[in-house]
């Protein structure tokens, strides 16, 4: 797997398939068939693929430990990026959309609804974290102060669920956020688990472990 | 007096551009015919056709001739939404809350035999089968916006006769103030009735003056053909000057009461839908601006700009006078 992985066109290959999506968009455009809003289809579209590519990012980390494939780990920041690349998209949908590219209505609506306040507090959060994504950022920021930055994602993560669920709010409608949730609940929560145990591992583990709780 | 043009009128068309003889010959037959009185016969059928039913029927369901209505405001001029997104993106809960899932959903109601049961304070209280229902009055066409809640908007050529025809003959008591509406709920036909959005079965509801109101439209068709089960067949109700959850689909009951009747919505979220619901672009929704739509179906590119929402949908000169004094910011 390791091998696999670590081959020349594997790289090239994600970066292919995470467009896919995108592509799929476009062809949708061109050949007019998103459906009778393609506007609300595109604005619903590209923020599903943005927190889907928020749970695969998160998958990275406890998939590479639970599996022993450390190759894994090369995938992290373009996954990391395309989750920025499909929020921008979300972010323009709506804005060109709903909002007619009026800057002015657009700073109105995120003082206004609580739910696209949260959503576009998830994007401001997540530009940092694409603008040191590179190596040279890493370097200057030092690995402790960038990795502490990039944690962030864990409330990016929190935030864009919640974003979600307050859209869907409105139907009682909350089957689809429920999954996603319960996704980003295991992954959030084998970091927690994980912490623990290596917390735990030197000595008495239980009582480590309480002892970490009760903090 | 010769006037000349500048060609002199000696240049000569291309022959393509020449009558050909039988054409030229066969006017002369046609004035004949027009003459005799033939004509009128032969072209009776074709004319009435159109003057019945203006909108050319898609030919997916039976045919609900109509003639266009003659009520103020029923004549839209504005371009129709296309039936198969009319037919496509909707919202009825009962079939799923997604705007694609009614069409899946739908065809496992059925639409035949249904009974509309009139009841409450009304002089002749009654059990309507559809047939008899249909043919209770004239079928009208009339062409309407539509304005959901959410934003959106389309453009509707619905076949139905006034609710004050029925209204009429079932004869409402003095103490008769609203008329409520009540949908099917039947969990064997609709997959979604028993999920926890809202309170089945679904409720709506007119103040007696909205429901006497000549644009309220008892509504059996559409696009010259009879409701799709996704847009409330068999019967449905249609308030074209307010959002359009206020159009309560594939009645079942309709009740004549004293006090303002619960509505689906406003129980489910009262400081979101009240009562009136009348289309207003001032009054925001808590969390949305009302006060644009996107026009759906119209073949408007996807960057078309949105339009702007209007008063009343575009209706305040039929309706505005029924909420004269009315604060429409604290009965929205």
């Amino acid at each position: 797997m390791n091998a696999l992985l670590l081959n020349k066109a594997a790289k090239p290959l994600v970066f292919v398939l995470c467009l896919l999506p995108f592509a799929w968009l476009v062809w949708g455009i061109v050949t007019n068939n998103l459906g009778a809003n393609p506007a609300e289809y595109l604005i619903r579209a590209t923020g599903d693929w943005t927190l889907r590519f928020l749970c695969i990012v998160l998958a990275v980390t406890p998939l590479r430990v639970m599996t022993k494939t450390p190759a894994l780990a090369r995938f992290r920041r373009m996954l990391g990026l395309f989750a920025y690349f499909y929020v921008c998209l979300h972010l323009l949908s709506y804005g060109l959309f709903d909002k007619d590219l009026d800057l002015v209505e657009i700073a109105k609506d995120i003082a206004k609804r609580p739910f696209i306040l949260v959503g576009f507090s998830a994007f401001v959060l997540l530009t940092p974290l694409a603008a040191t994504s590179f190596n040279r950022a890493i370097k200057a920021l030092g690995a402790k102060r960038w990795q502490m930055l990039h944690k962030l994602v864990y409330l990016i993560a929190g935030l864009g669920l919640l974003h979600f669920f307050w859209m869907r709010a409105g139907k009682n409608n909350f089957g689809e956020p429920i999954v996603y949730a319960g996704i980003i609940a295991v992954l959030l929560g084998w970091r927690v688990w994980d912490a623990l145990r290596k917390a735990r591992a030197p000595a008495r583990p239980a009582a480590a472990g309480r002892a970490q709780l009760s903090k | 007096m010769l006037i000349h043009s500048r060609d002199k009128g000696f240049v000569h068309p291309r022959s393509s551009e020449i009558t050909p003889r039988g054409v030229y010959e066969g006017r002369r037959d046609i004035l004949k015919l027009m003459a005799t009185g033939a004509a009128g016969a032969a072209l009776a059928g074709w004319a009435g056709r159109e003057a019945l039913a203006g909108v050319q029927p898609p030919g997916k369901l039976a045919a609900l001739p109509a003639a266009p209505s003659q009520v103020p405001g029923a004549q839209t001029m504005e371009k129709l939404s296309d039936y198969k997104d009319a037919t496509s993106y909707n919202n009825f809960y009962e079939f799923g809350t997604d705007k694609g899932d009614p069409v899946k959903n739908a065809h496992t109601l059925k639409t035949r035999p249904w009974t509309v049961e009139v009841e409450g304070l009304v002089k002749k209280p009654g059990k309507y089968g559809i047939e008899d229902l249909i043919k209770l009055s004239a079928q009208e066409e009339r062409i309407y916006r539509l304005r959901c809640v959410e934003g959106w908007s389309m453009v509707i050529p619905w076949v139905g006769y006034s609710l004050s025809e029925l209204i009429k003959k079932v004869e409402p008591q003095g103490g008769a103030k609203f008329v409520e509406f009540v949908t099917l709920a039947d969990p064997k036909t609709m997959p979604f009735v028993g999920s926890r959005v809202l309170d089945w079965p679904y409720a709506e509801g007119l103040r007696m003056d909205e429901a006497m109101h000549p644009l309220t439209l008892l509504t059996f068709g559409m696009y010259g053909e009879v409701l799709p089960n996704q847009n409330g067949a068999p019967v449905r109700i249609v308030v074209p000057w307010k959002y359009g959850f206020k159009s309560a689909k594939s009645i079942v009951k309709i009740r004549f009461v004293d006090k303002e009747p619960g509505t689906a919505w406003n129980k489910a979220a009262a400081n979101e839908y009240g009562f009136y619901s009348n289309v207003n672009p001032n009054v925001d929704h808590p969390r949305w601006s009302q006060a644009t739509e996107r026009r759906i179906g119209d073949g408007s590119s996807l960057f078309a700009k949105r339009q702007k929402t209007l008063i009343f949908n575009g209706y305040e000169a039929q309706v505005g006078q029924l909420y004269a004094g009315m604060d429409l910011k604290k009965f929205y």
